[in-house]
């Protein structure tokens, strides 16, 4: 078993249109490199310098990383990650 | 025959064509409309404005659409009411309210962004629209789309006040309870967006759909005599509007309608989601997300969008911002319905609330000439102030009767 991660429309190119994911356990941030491996590219687009950038949301089993440790969050087996870009909605 | 150039990332600059795309495909950075602003300074003019009909396509040339405006052709153009008795409470010279309470045809300034959304979807060729609502934008989507013929997908939190589920039932719309609060709801609406091709006006759509919250402010400056105010305080949420506001100030300057800016720009959040003040009164542009725990559901987004460009702008301008309680939000509604007769739904009392501490605390001066946005009406969310106002005075139907009463009501 891995850690499940879901891909948003805009990187799908990079996973070759794949929506779903698998990773390695570990922190955020190393689930990203992680990913970068298999995907290359996709680590430059979440994260910069180490950190995801301003306008990615990570979600892990619904719960937004910043409620948590942001990229040192741990994630593990079995668990599910959606990558969502910030949206707009209220005023 | 439109003006825009095109769509560019916020962060990085790159440049996408006219699309409903709403992210940098490159760093995530939200999608901004591009305007040939040279071109528009040729055509539009005060005289040209001042021509056309009261509503807020008056304005088109500087809204993202290409053809004719096909929606809201009624909507905005709201009063900008001078509250004097309001202003003398306060020790104000000069206040304004801008009274989007009034707004056609769901009555708050979301009518606004969806008539500007929905108008830019049907030039897409879309025949669904969809999004996710704290209630305000739910109405105008259900209500705009009916008229406008779209079919209507629309996504709530389950805890929203009844009167406003009602309220957007009435339009047939397809209706989507979901248990869990706003952010969940975005969150599992960019999922849907992914997998559905819908027009999802605050998604694929946001670009166009901000932009609506532009005539709030060329309509300010209109109403004012061609100026802008010394202050203004925003109620913000996403703190889309709050830029927005701002973006329109400039593009005034920009196509050379007026002459210069020089407003504070003032953010008003409840405390219990004030993501957007808590940043700015550590001084700080990174938003920590929050839980939302307020009576102010319009205003409740604890993971806002444009929070760090809500917080670039306070800093531009020298604004700043405040933050109030439900109790306090109760009592600036009852203060503005009692003193200007304008009865505000909870967002408004965040306004004038946090308006009322940035006077006192002196980041308004009392000269200052302030408006205050006031986006939505109280019949919306009259849940919040029941038990908070008077009872009614119950009497027999018989003159002696109501003599009893009114000597009761004299001599209090």
């Amino acid at each position: 078993m891995a850690v499940k991660v879901k891909i948003p429309v805009p990187l799908q190119r990079l996973t070759q249109g794949k929506e779903e994911v698998e990773g390695a356990a570990g922190t955020i941030i190393s689930l990203v490199n992680d990913l970068d491996q298999q995907y290359p590219g996709l680590a430059e687009r979440i994260s910069e310098n180490g950190k995801l950038r301003r306008f990615v949301n990570i979600y892990v089993n619904e719960e937004d990383v910043r409620f948590m440790k942001n990229e040192e969050t741990e994630v593990k087996d079995g668990d599910e990650i959606s990558i969502v870009p910030a949206i707009a909605g209220g005023m | 025959m439109g003006f825009v150039r095109g769509l560019k990332c916020r962060e990085c600059g790159r440049e996408y064509p006219v699309d409903p795309i709403y992210v940098c495909e490159f760093c995530f950075g939200p999608l901004e409309v591009v305007y040939d602003y040279d071109g528009i300074k040729k055509v539009l003019t005060k005289e040209k404005i001042l021509s056309r009909p009261q509503n807020l396509w008056r304005y088109k040339e500087l809204l993202p659409i290409d053809g004719e405006p096909t929606v809201g052709l009624h909507s905005g153009f709201t009063p900008l009411v001078r509250a004097k008795k309001l202003a003398e409470h306060l020790g104000m010279k000069e206040l304004y309210i801008k009274d989007d309470t009034v707004t056609h045809p769901t009555l708050s300034f979301k009518d606004r962004v969806v008539a500007v959304a929905l108008s830019k979807a049907k030039e897409f060729g879309f025949d669904t629209v969809a999004c996710a609502s704290t209630g305000n934008l739910a109405h105008s989507v259900s209500a705009h789309g009916a008229a406008a013929g779209l079919k209507r997908y629309i996504f709530i939190p389950a805890t929203l006040e009844q009167s406003k589920i009602v309220a957007s039932l009435a339009y047939g719309p397809n209706l989507i309870a979901v248990d869990g609060n706003y952010d969940d709801v975005n969150r599992l609406c960019s999922e849907v967006a992914n997998k559905h091709n819908w027009a999802f006006v605050n998604i694929n759509i946001r670009p166009f759909y901000a932009e609506g919250s532009k005539t709030q402010g060329y309509e300010i400056i209109e109403q004012l005599g061609w100026k802008t105010p010394d202050a203004v305080v925003v109620p913000c949420a996403s703190g889309s509007l709050l830029t927005k506001i701002w973006k329109s100030f400039k593009e005034m300057k920009e196509i050379g309608i007026i002459d210069n800016v020089n407003t504070k720009v003032f953010s008003a959040q409840a405390t219990g989601c004030s993501p957007i003040v808590a940043a700015i009164k550590e001084g700080t542009d990174v938003i920590r997300p929050v839980k939302p725990d307020t009576i102010a559901k319009s205003l409740a987004i604890g993971n806002p969008a444009d929070g760090y460009y809500a917080t670039q702008v306070i800093k531009e301008t020298g604004g700043f911002g405040a933050d109030v309680s439900d109790a306090e939000i109760i009592d600036a509604i009852k203060l503005l319905a009692e003193t200007e007769g304008i009865f505000a739904e909870t967002a408004g009392g965040v306004t004038l609330a946090s308006a009322m501490k940035l006077i006192d605390s002196g980041h308004i001066s009392k000269g200052d000439v302030t408006v205050l946005c006031i986006t939505g009406n109280g019949l919306k969310t009259k849940e919040a102030i029941e038990g908070h106002t008077g009872e009614p005075h119950h009497i027999d139907p018989n003159l002696k009767s109501f003599e009893e009463v009114l000597k009761k009501i004299t001599s209090a």
